[in-house]
């Protein structure tokens, strides 16, 4: 199978402080692929990465069988019309209205005539359910229809790869499983691939192929969503299962509270 | 000891070269603006609703400050002349305070404040919001499609607001002198007329006022896309832009005013 | 907000700052009574003193306006100022009219007020005035005035 996305051997680090190291990791066509992990871990910067925003201090991120870090400007804005992506909170242009949101890709990089552009926003206004919501400004809609409407956009030019940066954070159970769905689905109806950054675990692995599991900027483990969920490691293990105290511990390492209390000091 | 002495010192230079870093930055931003303003002219149509933004939208208070001022000159300019028998002179006081000086200043003054602030805090918040990665990643270059259009309908804006403020400037005036106190209609306008030259006075105004148009958006642009994308942030720039351009107004407005009416 | 509607009001603010330009220029400046470059020719005159004149101060005859000074020298070998101005080419003056620097009121700007002489021969672009009149300066006036006062006194202090 053909792979869209290789990472090999990539390490990033912001000024000083490394957040990748070694991240080995691919993608491959057609499929839904998650990235899990704790916040902070580095996720969204591989996202970054794989958009071209940032470059790799070492190792390359591969799209398509072209490295990112090698493209100039005008060929990475040509990459990127290929991809789409939905941002943590939606990120929607707050300028502008829902339909105006959606269309403002066709409006930028294509010639269509403004009738054609009205049809295809509000047929994918319609694939998210909120063609009824075209008039709304951003500002008038709900986290989970923002979210909606984020989506949408971010597949309003036929993407061959969408990103999604936590498209569960903060969404209600029900706006939850509609967003888990419109993923799967999308993915499957447009024929792309998807890479999905998330730290919910029960909802992403529903509906997604393979699972990378990140922490600490290594990729500690990764596999079939049902090798997720059978998997003994112990870190793995308490990430799925949500417990409090495990290999990641519960306290920030720091002094004991025995001698932050000053007890027992006469044994010092 | 010696490390206690040297601690202010170090961190003097280190802001130093802090600001001379952050002029660099500010001066590839604006250059860059420049050169990606290809996409305000091609649509014109963005740089229309920046105008109506920065432009209409500051109207009313330009158009209300420019009263107030011209009619507060009014009245001072006739309390003082009088006293040497040349309470006719007004028109000509008030005609030549607005366009030289206090109409491209006061209007750049509330221009900044009203458009300028709104310019940096709309920007810095598109950027905290992650509208400006967004865009970036939907292979649509922010400084082309945000930025350019602002800056020129900023641009374009600043010296229409600017003779704005100075015309009702001067019917204040004429309100308080001639309405209210009762100088001579004729002597008011032919002395203004008199006194007034196109060329050094009125042209040199509107030049000032552009001057001040690219600095007050070229700030508010900069701090805007500068700004930490944080609500602190956001509001730390905000105030800045405020500052800064309100300095560099009455700076540059220093350094013009000297090249322009040195000797004449 | 529709577009057409936010047109409208750009376009309504586009055309109050147009205005206003306009009457700044034409009303409170005196764009209007200024006459195109093409329209003038040029003449000049020295001075022994031109007191407080300024370039594009007017040049009055009769009380109306017909010309502006355009720059004004220092000959370095007469010791004396010269005085170059543009004057409306529809007036014609005779080549020995005579200039002479006033002052518009007692604190108001000085001018050039140029009286029409005798000649057949209207003067022509590029020569110059011979007879002029300098400035009056005030500080002459009055140490002349009381020189002469304390001459009359007999008071022969210095």
């Amino acid at each position: 199978m053909e792979n869209l996305v290789e990472i090999k051997d990539v390490s990033f680090a912001y000024e000083v402080r490394p957040v990748l190291k070694g991240i080995n990791m691919v993608v491959p066509r057609g499929k839904v692929v998650s990235i899990m992990g704790l916040s902070g871990c580095g996720k969204t910067t591989l996202l970054r990465l794989i958009g071209g925003s940032l470059k790799p201090t070492r190792g390359e991120v591969r799209v398509a069988g072209r490295a990112t870090h090698e493209l100039n400007q005008e060929e990475l804005y040509a990459m990127r019309r290929k991809m789409g992506m939905l941002f943590q909170f939606g990120a929607l242009f707050t300028d502008m209205s829902t339909f105006d949101n959606v269309a403002f890709q066709m409006r930028e990089h294509t010639d269509l005539p403004e009738s054609m552009i009205r049809d295809l926003t509000l047929m994918k206004l319609d694939a998210v359910g909120l063609r009824g919501a075209q008039h709304l400004m951003p500002s008038e809609l709900s986290g989970g229809m923002a979210r909606r409407v984020a989506l949408a956009r971010a597949v309003a030019l036929d993407p061959m790869l969408i990103m999604y940066d936590e498209p569960f954070a903060g969404l209600d159970p029900i706006s939850l499983s509609v967003i888990g769905d419109l993923i799967r689905h999308l993915n499957d109806a447009l024929g792309a691939t998807s890479i999905v950054v998330t730290h919910d675990v029960q909802e992403s692995l529903k509906i997604v192929d393979y699972v990378y599991f990140m922490s600490e900027g290594v990729v500690v483990t990764h596999g079939t969503s049902e090798d997720i969920r059978n998997s003994k490691a112990p870190f793995v293990h308490q990430f799925v299962w949500g417990e409090m105290d495990g290999p990641v511990p519960f306290h920030y390492s720091g002094a004991g509270i025995a001698q932050e209390l000053g007890l027992g000091s006469s044994h010092a | 000891m010696l490390d206690r002495l040297a601690a202010p010192l170090r961190r003097l230079g280190r802001q130093c070269i802090n600001a001379v870093w952050r002029l660099g930055y500010a001066s590839r931003f604006f250059l860059f603006v420049l050169m990606r303003s290809g996409t305000s002219f091609r649509r014109f149509q963005l740089v229309i609703k920046e105008i109506y933004f920065a432009g209409v939208l500051s109207l009313i208070i330009i158009i209300v400050s420019g009263l107030f001022v011209g009619m507060v000159l009014g009245l001072q300019g006739y309390e003082t002349l009088q006293k040497y028998g040349s309470a006719e002179a007004v028109g000509t006081l008030v005609a030549l305070s607005l366009t030289r000086e206090l109409g491209p200043v006061v209007a750049a003054l509330l221009f900044a404040s009203r458009a300028g602030s709104a310019m940096t805090a709309e920007i810095g918040l598109m950027k905290a919001t992650e509208q400006i990665s967004a865009m970036e990643m939907m292979a649509v270059d922010p400084i082309a499609r945000v930025v350019g259009p602002r800056f020129w309908g900023g641009l374009i804006s600043m010296p229409l607001l600017a003779a704005m403020f100075s015309a009702v400037g001067v019917f204040g005036g004429y309100l308080i002198a001639v309405v209210l106190i009762g100088v001579d209609e004729g002597a008011f306008w032919s002395q203004m007329q008199n006194a007034v030259d196109y060329r050094d006075d009125i042209l040199n105004g509107v030049i000032k006022s552009v001057v001040f148009g690219v600095a007050v958006t070229a700030i508010a642009l900069f701090e805007g896309y500068d700004a930490p994308p944080t609500a602190e942030g956001v509001s730390r720039a905000t105030t800045r832009t405020v500052v800064t351009s309100s300095l560099a107004i009455l700076g540059l407005d220093f350094v013009l005013t000297a090249l322009m009416f040195r000797g004449a | 907000m529709e577009r057409t509607v936010l047109d409208l009001w750009v376009g309504v603010f586009v055309a109050a700052g147009i205005a206003a330009l306009l009457i700044l220029a034409l009303k409170v400046g005196n764009a209007s009574a200024t006459f195109n470059v093409g329209d003038t020719y040029r003449v000049s005159a020295e001075f022994d003193n031109i007191g407080g004149l300024k370039p594009r101060a007017p040049v009055k005859s009769a009380g109306v306006v017909v010309g502006r000074v355009d720059q004004i020298q220092f000959d370095n070998e007469r010791f004396r100022a010269r005085v170059m101005m543009n004057i409306d080419k529809r007036y014609q003056f005779p080549r020995d009219s005579s200039l002479s620097i006033l002052t518009s009121g007692l604190l108001g700007e000085q001018y050039l007020g140029l009286e029409a002489g005798g000649d057949t021969e209207n003067i022509k672009d590029g020569e110059s005035f011979k007879l002029t009149q300098s400035a009056v300066v005030l500080e002459k006036l009055i140490g002349q005035f009381l020189f002469n006062k304390a001459a009359e006194g007999g008071d022969t202090k210095k």
